[in-house]
């Protein structure tokens, strides 16, 4: 216990960085899944069909990709073509798009809960679609996906660790260089996994917060 | 003002409209009359678009229904829903300014202070900022009649505005929509509320089946009606025991 506690002190400083890594990551990801699955659910409700089927196209193609794979092609396969990114940024946008079809399954969920009644007062008061989108479905919808989106940030966040196979130094990569260098692989993993718990608590508490907030009125 | 002519609307194999027609002048109040499913709710809902009949033609303040003339049929009529449909997020006040400020494109400072005169009149000034969740159904369904007024319309809808109310708060809800028919503004309603269609009403219109049965001034109709199953109906709804 002695020697766990002073191996700590040592690795926590390079752990803590990487978990600064890993929650920015998450965080940036989380932006990215949220404007896109909002896009995708959008385009879920349109009244063209080929948007829908262009919609569910892309949804069932990121969905059935392992999000390990879509980290590789974001980050080798597109510099084939010509487009060079950073690490971190393809991290970003490839877990960024793996993540937006949850999202977007949890928004469409959450629009279709609307209760019909108010898009139909909303119609009655001369809004078109766009309007009635945006005043009434967008708000209540989002509402109603809160509970389920905490659960999908939360796991954004465990699989952020998977960005540490494209050399991302966030907390799982800077804990296996660690242990890789220093063999002590129970006190690093050990470590690791409190880490993730220390930020994924909060998240969660963040998430279940905003939906009090706006509950209560 | 509105004309229906000859509409009929088929959910399915259920045909609900088998060739409904009547006019409303501008002033009139008509009331809908009829058994559950003779399709009166429909044929208001035709009236604003909410449905759209599958044959038949209806014209409402000089357009005839269609894609085009839609968003313009609804801003010149108002709907009142038997279950409010005010908006659970929006604040009292937000639910009465919503259409004049996001729709009509007016100014909001404008639009508030004519909304609070809106309320001021249905008498619930005092809860502009409470959400519609803390208010009572009656307290509701004049907040969801403010709202119809802040459209400025030509002619309100009611779809059954009383029957989700306690039975206690049924008049103040009909007293306000007799002021609105004695100021002249033409009022088309789907009731249950016998007294208030002989009292208040212009003409009345019973429906069953999915057509009209009889239509003709509302006093005269309710009190002495022509048809047996008009007769029938009124003998039910007034003498349920």
């Amino acid at each position: 216990m002695a020697e766990f506690l002073t191996d700590s002190a040592i690795f926590l400083p390079v752990l803590l960085r990487g978990l600064y890594t890993t929650i920015l990551l998450t965080l940036c990801a989380l932006v990215v899944s949220v404007l896109l699955g909002l896009v995708w659910a959008t385009m879920a409700r349109s009244r063209f069909i080929g948007l829908r089927a262009a919609t569910a196209a892309i949804i069932n193609v990121v969905r059935g990709i392992p999000i390990i794979v879509q980290l590789f092609c974001v980050y080798f396969v597109l510099p084939e073509i010509g487009i060079n990114l950073y690490p971190f940024a393809a991290g970003v946008i490839g877990l960024g798009l793996a993540y937006s079809v949850y999202q977007a399954e949890n928004f469409r969920a959450g629009f279709e809960a609307v209760d019909p009644a108010l898009l139909e007062a909303a119609q009655s008061l001369g809004m078109d679609d766009r309007l009635v989108m945006r005043r009434v479905v967008l708000p209540l919808g989002i509402r109603i996906a809160l509970p389920p989106f905490g659960n999908t940030a939360v796991m954004l966040l465990k699989d952020s660790s998977i960005a540490s196979t494209i050399t991302i130094a966030e907390l799982t990569r800077a804990g296996q260089l660690l242990a890789i260098s220093t063999f002590k692989n129970g006190t690093v993993y050990v470590l690791i996994a409190l880490l993730y718990l220390a930020a994924s608590l909060p998240l969660a508490a963040a998430v279940r917060l905003l939906e009090r907030r706006m509950a209560s009125r | 003002m509105i004309a229906v002519e000859n509409i009929h609307k088929a959910f399915g194999a259920n045909r609900v409209l088998r060739g409904v027609s009547f006019a409303v002048e501008a002033g009139e109040v008509v009331c809908l009359l009829g058994p559950s499913g003779s399709g009166k709710s429909t044929v208001l809902r035709c009236l604003n678009g909410l449905e759209r009949a599958d044959s038949g033609r209806v014209r409402v303040a000089g357009r005839e229904m269609s894609d085009a003339s839609l968003s313009a049929i609804r801003r010149s009529v108002s709907m009142v829903f038997q279950r409010f449909n005010l908006f659970p997020h929006r604040t009292v006040l937000q639910n009465v300014v919503e259409g004049p400020i996001h729709v009509l494109r007016e100014d909001r400072t404008e639009a508030e202070a004519r909304g609070r005169d809106l309320l001021a009149r249905v008498g619930m000034a005092d809860r502009a900022d409470d959400y519609p969740a803390r208010l009572s159904g009656g307290q509701q369904q004049r907040v969801g009649i403010a709202r119809a007024l802040a459209m400025r319309p030509d002619a309100i809808l009611f779809d059954e505005p009383t029957s989700a109310l306690d039975p206690e708060r049924v008049g103040e809800v009909l007293q306000i929509m007799r002021s609105l028919a004695e100021e002249g503004m033409t009022l088309i309603v789907v009731t249950h509320e016998i007294a208030f269609a002989r009292e208040v009403a212009d003409r009345a219109i019973f429906m069953d089946g999915g057509t009209v049965v009889e239509q003709g001034a509302a006093r005269a109709m309710l009190t002495d009606p022509q048809e047996d199953r008009t007769r029938l109906f009124l003998d039910r709804v007034l003498r349920p025991l």
